[in-house]
């Protein structure tokens, strides 16, 4: 419960700076302050059983399908860093407070920061790794609103943008690693993933998911090639950059490596890919910061090298590296925080951060100079301050390894010249900004002293490093060792934090980094002269271009696909089916199954040639298309005697009267249209369209002939045995749809009145020209009503509404029902329109067919509900046997009346759907098609 | 048999595919109208092939399998639904663009 509220408590809290703001920035800042406070004095609570090594884990089920489930966990490491985000984060919310000024909306900067320090919380104590990828996005989500804060900057929203675009694709990235690693171990729970180390170093996919997950963690923790975002990100206020780019966010990556290491470390690929990354990345971070003549821009530069040493610390794959990564994570966090916000103070006093100018602060503000000079000198790893300690292991664990055989000495050589250069550019933060002469041409001048409470975060976090590296025996050491221990799942090795090894190889390299480091310093303008001189790689620009390149390039390839011609997507589309299903279907060995095939008959040969041929026709004469629906409609009725033939009673009634009333649509329809479609398609259209045809008739038919020659086990057998029992009917057939599968059914009509709705909208206030020629320039016939047609028609009617009633009331026990008897219905009434017109019909028919079809549907339903008033569930169909005097015996059941729902249904939608089309020609009043 | 009725399953679903990448939307709906039909027979064949052997209890010795009769019924049924949308759609759309090409203008070469 504690840890659930540790991670709720700064998203709860959003509300109160908010709502605050109006009572002035104190108040605001204090708001902001509260629920990051409560939570911190929460994680503290936890401290003694955390420090005892105890792992808590609290687990509320979400979505165990997804294996995903709310389920937190705090151990060591997690408290480390849960410290470091809310600690630090308290102290940058009362920096923000007086470094933000009156007009900026502080009340939203709060927002945010909470928004961001909850979402950070949530990465590193979550126990579910889908839930910590959750978290991990919205921290670069909440990153890209912080970066952007000063929206009408260019340079905030660019920064942003690029920070997004880098960590947002590293996330994908990062969720397919960690899918990966989900299935590999069966489970996204860290409990489960630590100890299943070994399984996924022997998987097969163990490369890619270590890959993925570690392009996560580069673009998170800017690693090389992917650090060009972090000095951009610093467009960002500096509260901001001293908390998320320097403290905390960035680190988030590192975290996993810590998270993760038992789970993913202890294999060539992961020492040479984060080894080897993290070298680069470190040589090329301290190497660029030394020439940045921005303030922050060479503390960005110096964050990403340290990340650098952080990840080649892990990468190096021994357990006391881990250790002196973890330790380092805390130490750079503490110095490098209180860096920013004194950069931060230097910028809000004098206007500018450009070193060139910012000279001499020592006379200004002595105090800050003080602060900051301490700090820097931690970040140069100088003895007596935390810097020194983390990178003294650091120096021996590069000593240690052996792994790149006889160039083992490469990595130590590099690591020392890494240290020159932190040296270098930390005495150029100290010597440039606050001694060197004079100021040149400040914005502000001159520059004092901030507020005193704008100093108190930086002297405590300066306090912290002089604590740390005098006395890291009484300070950091429980944190580290509990943090160490949960990293390293108890393996912890021997490790001393004392401050003086004696004379060692470590010593040495820190005492020529140091005097290397003076010496480069003072050898600067010869340096910087040469760094002019060198081709300048502006990686906005760069950054900018692979973008316009990426969205060109989509353009082209959209265009090439996407030319507009339904024609070729259809076929586009056709062919990648082809292509899917042949793929799928290659692993099937043997055409033909094992199931003896049936014997052929005449009857069934001629049915079937003349479908095959009728079929054929259709393509032949299809521009002809008067001839062609009439050969098609020969195919139709082919499909209804196969169904007889087949034992479908019912599917050759329903086939039947449908083809009717299809036939008599397409006729309605040709009416309007050209009958004769124009030869358009090139010959090489005409061949490509034939092949892809021929491809997918093939495909069927062998897909056909595959199935059905083998044996098959259906579920038959439970209609057949319960219809009559269970459903009271004898026509299966029938009784699944009212009964068994009566919810399908109630679905299936409701499609059918919507469709007809649909169609009456479509056709609504639709005026088509009248034709009064066809293809050949023949006049159409006047006369419009022909009398034998309406005699006939007008006799047959009362005839057909028996046969109807007929089919619907035999239909639970013989081939019929509501939809067959819907059908007949229609067919008999829409004869009535077709020989008499529409004026005529409707006359004699007041009917509302939307009525009647909105009738069926609810008659349907209210059947269903019906059962419910019983107790039963919805659609339980009931049906009992009666006697009536004269009549006798007869069965009544509620799945008749669901099936006169079905019947009005079945004859308002038809109607609806053809009466209308009738009148929709444009010309003289009365001129009906019908 | 079997081979039979797939054979000419597949020149069904050849002539109804043919149709369907025709440039005219008339063409287009009866090449729908085909491939329903086959998709029809062959959803309905899944419950094999049988002669005598209809699905009503009590008529005969043995009986067809009625679940996909009852699936291809209602397909039927929607399948008049879509061919009168689509063939509804096609008429409005005519009326508003005035061409029956199935891409809404007539082909410019």
């Amino acid at each position: 419960m504690a840890l659930a509220l540790i991670i709720a408590l700064p998203f709860l809290g959003i509300v109160l700076p908010l709502w605050l703001e109006r009572y002035g920035r104190s108040a605001c800042a204090f708001g902001a302050g509260l629920a990051p406070l409560a939570a911190l004095v929460l994680l503290l609570w936890q401290r003694e059983r955390v420090f005892a090594g105890e792992v808590i884990v609290v687990r509320q089920s979400w979505l165990p399908e997804l294996g995903l489930d709310l389920s937190l966990r705090l151990d060591g490491l997690g408290f480390l860093f849960g410290l470091l985000i809310l600690g630090i984060g308290l102290l940058v919310i009362l920096y923000a407070r007086y470094y933000l000024s009156k007009q900026e909306p502080t009340g939203r900067f709060y927002g945010y920061f909470l928004l961001f320090m909850g979402a950070m919380l949530g990465v590193v104590l979550s126990e579910n790794l889908l839930l910590m990828l959750m978290f991990w996005e919205l921290t670069s989500l909440s990153s890209f609103l912080l970066i952007g804060f000063w929206g009408y900057r260019t340079d905030a929203r660019q920064g942003a943008r690029m920070a997004l675009t880098v960590t947002g694709g590293g996330g994908l990235a990062l969720l397919a690693g960690i899918l990966l690693v989900g299935h590999i171990v069966g489970s996204f729970e860290l409990s489960a993933v630590l100890a299943a180390g070994d399984t996924i170093r022997n998987h097969a996919l163990y490369p890619l998911a270590l890959i993925l997950v570690l392009l996560g963690v580069f673009t998170k923790s800017a690693q090389f090639p992917f650090h060009f975002w972090l000095p951009q990100a610093m467009a960002a206020p500096t509260p901001v950059s001293a908390f998320l780019h320097s403290a905390t966010m960035v680190k988030a990556g590192v975290f996993l490596l810590a998270r993760l290491y038992p789970a993913l470390s202890g294999s060539e690929w992961w020492f040479y890919l984060v080894s080897l990354t993290g070298l680069t990345t470190l040589l090329i971070g301290a190497f660029m910061a030394l020439f940045q003549h921005d303030l922050k821009g060479l503390l960005a530069y110096s964050t990403i090298s340290h990340l650098g040493l952080i990840t080649l610390l892990f990468g190096l794959d021994s357990h006391l590296g881990a250790v002196a990564a973890i330790f380092h994570i805390i130490n750079h966090a503490t110095f490098k925080a209180s860096l920013f916000m004194a950069a931060g103070i230097i910028d809000h006093e004098t206007g500018t951060r450009d070193m060139r100018r910012v000279n001499g602060m020592w006379k200004y503000m002595p105090h800050t100079a003080a602060l900051a000079m301490v700090a820097s000198l931690a970040m140069a790893g100088v003895p007596l301050l935390n810097g020194f300690l983390s990178k003294e292991m650091f120096f021996a664990e590069t000593l240690e390894q052996h792994l790149l055989g006889s160039f083992y000495w490469t990595i130590p050589v590099a690591a020392t010249l890494a240290g020159v250069f932190s040296v270098a550019y930390s005495l150029r933060f100290i010597h440039d900004v606050f001694f060197n002469g004079d100021p040149i041409d400040l914005p502000k001048f001159p520059p004092h002293e901030p507020a005193r409470y704008m100093k108190i975060p930086v002297e405590i976090l300066v306090l912290l490093c002089l604590l740390v590296g005098m006395l890291p025996g009484y300070t950091v050491a429980p944190l580290l060792a509990a943090a160490v221990s949960a990293s390293l799942v108890g393996n912890v090795p021997e490790y001393s934090l004392a401050i003086w090894h004696g004379f060692s190889l470590p010593l040495l390299m820190s005492v020529v980094a140091l005097v290397g480091g003076i010496l480069i310093y003072s050898l600067r303008k010869f340096l910087f002269r040469w760094y002019e001189g060198l081709p300048a790689i502006d990686s906005l620009l760069t950054f900018d271009q692979v973008i316009k390149g990426v969205i060109l390039t989509s353009g082209r390839l959209n265009r090439l696909l996407e030319n507009g011609s339904l024609q070729r997507y259809l076929a586009l589309m056709l062919g990648s089916v082809l292509l899917t299903v042949v793929v799928a279907l290659v692993p099937l060995s043997e055409l033909g199954g094992s199931v003896p095939r049936s014997p052929v008959d005449a009857y069934t040969v001629l049915g079937m040639a003349i479908l095959a041929v009728t079929s054929a026709l259709t393509v032949v004469f299809h521009r002809r298309r008067i001839v062609a629906l009439m050969i098609l409609s020969g195919a139709g009725l082919m499909v209804a005697l196969a169904f007889a033939r087949f034992s479908a009673p019912d599917l050759a009634l329903t086939q039947l009267s449908v083809e009717m009333v299809t036939m008599i649509l397409l006729v309605l329809a040709l009416y309007f249209m050209p009958d004769r479609t124009p030869a358009e398609s090139s010959s090489l259209r005409g061949t490509r369209d034939l092949v892809l045809a021929g491809g997918c008739g093939t495909l069927v038919a062998l897909l056909a002939y595959a199935v059905l020659t083998r044996p098959y086990d259906s579920i038959a057998s439970f209609f057949l045995e319960n219809s009559l029992p269970g459903g009271g009917g004898t026509n299966v057939v029938n009784v699944i749809l009212v009964d068994f599968r009566g919810f399908d059914t109630l679905g299936e009509i409701s499609v059918l009145a919507i469709a007809a709705v649909g169609i009456f909208g479509l056709l609504h206030g639709l005026r088509l020209p009248h034709p009064t020629f066809d293809y050949f320039g023949r006049p159409w016939s006047g006369d419009r009503h022909p009398l034998i047609l309406a005699v006939v028609s007008r006799a047959l009617l009362p005839l057909a509404l028996v046969v109807s009633a007929f089919i619907f009331l035999r239909g639970h026990n013989l081939p019929g029902g509501g939809f067959i008897a819907g059908l007949i219905t229609a067919v008999a009434l829409i004869l009535q329109y077709v020989s008499l017109g529409v004026p005529w019909s409707q006359e004699r028919l007041p009917f509302s067919y939307h009525g009647m079809a909105g009738a069926g549907v609810m008659i349907a339903g209210l059947t269903g509900l019906g059962s419910w008033a019983f107790g039963y569930p919805f659609l339980t169909s009931s049906f009992g046997h009666f006697h009536l005097p004269l009549a006798g015996e007869f069965e009544l059941a509620t799945a008749m009346l669901f099936d006169l729902g079905v019947f009005l249904t079945v004859v308002g939608a038809t109607l609806m759907i053809l009466a209308n089309i009738g009148h929709v020609s444009k010309g003289e009043a009365g001129q009906e098609v019908l | 048999m079997e081979a039979l009725f797939a054979i000419t399953l597949g020149i069904m679903v050849t002539s109804g595919v043919y149709l369907l990448l025709r440039a005219r939307v008339f063409p287009v709906v009866m090449g729908l109208t085909l491939i329903s039909y086959a998709v029809n027979l062959f959803i309905f064949s899944m419950g094999r092939l049988a002669t005598g052997a209809v699905a009503v209890v009590g008529h005969s010795e043995r009986y067809g399998d009625p679940l996909p009769q009852a699936l291809v019924l209602t397909a039927i049924v929607i399948g008049f639904a879509m061919t009168a949308f689509t063939v509804v759609l096609a008429l409005r759309s005519m009326g508003e663009v005035g061409t029956d090409h199935v891409d809404g203008q007539e082909p410019t070469e």
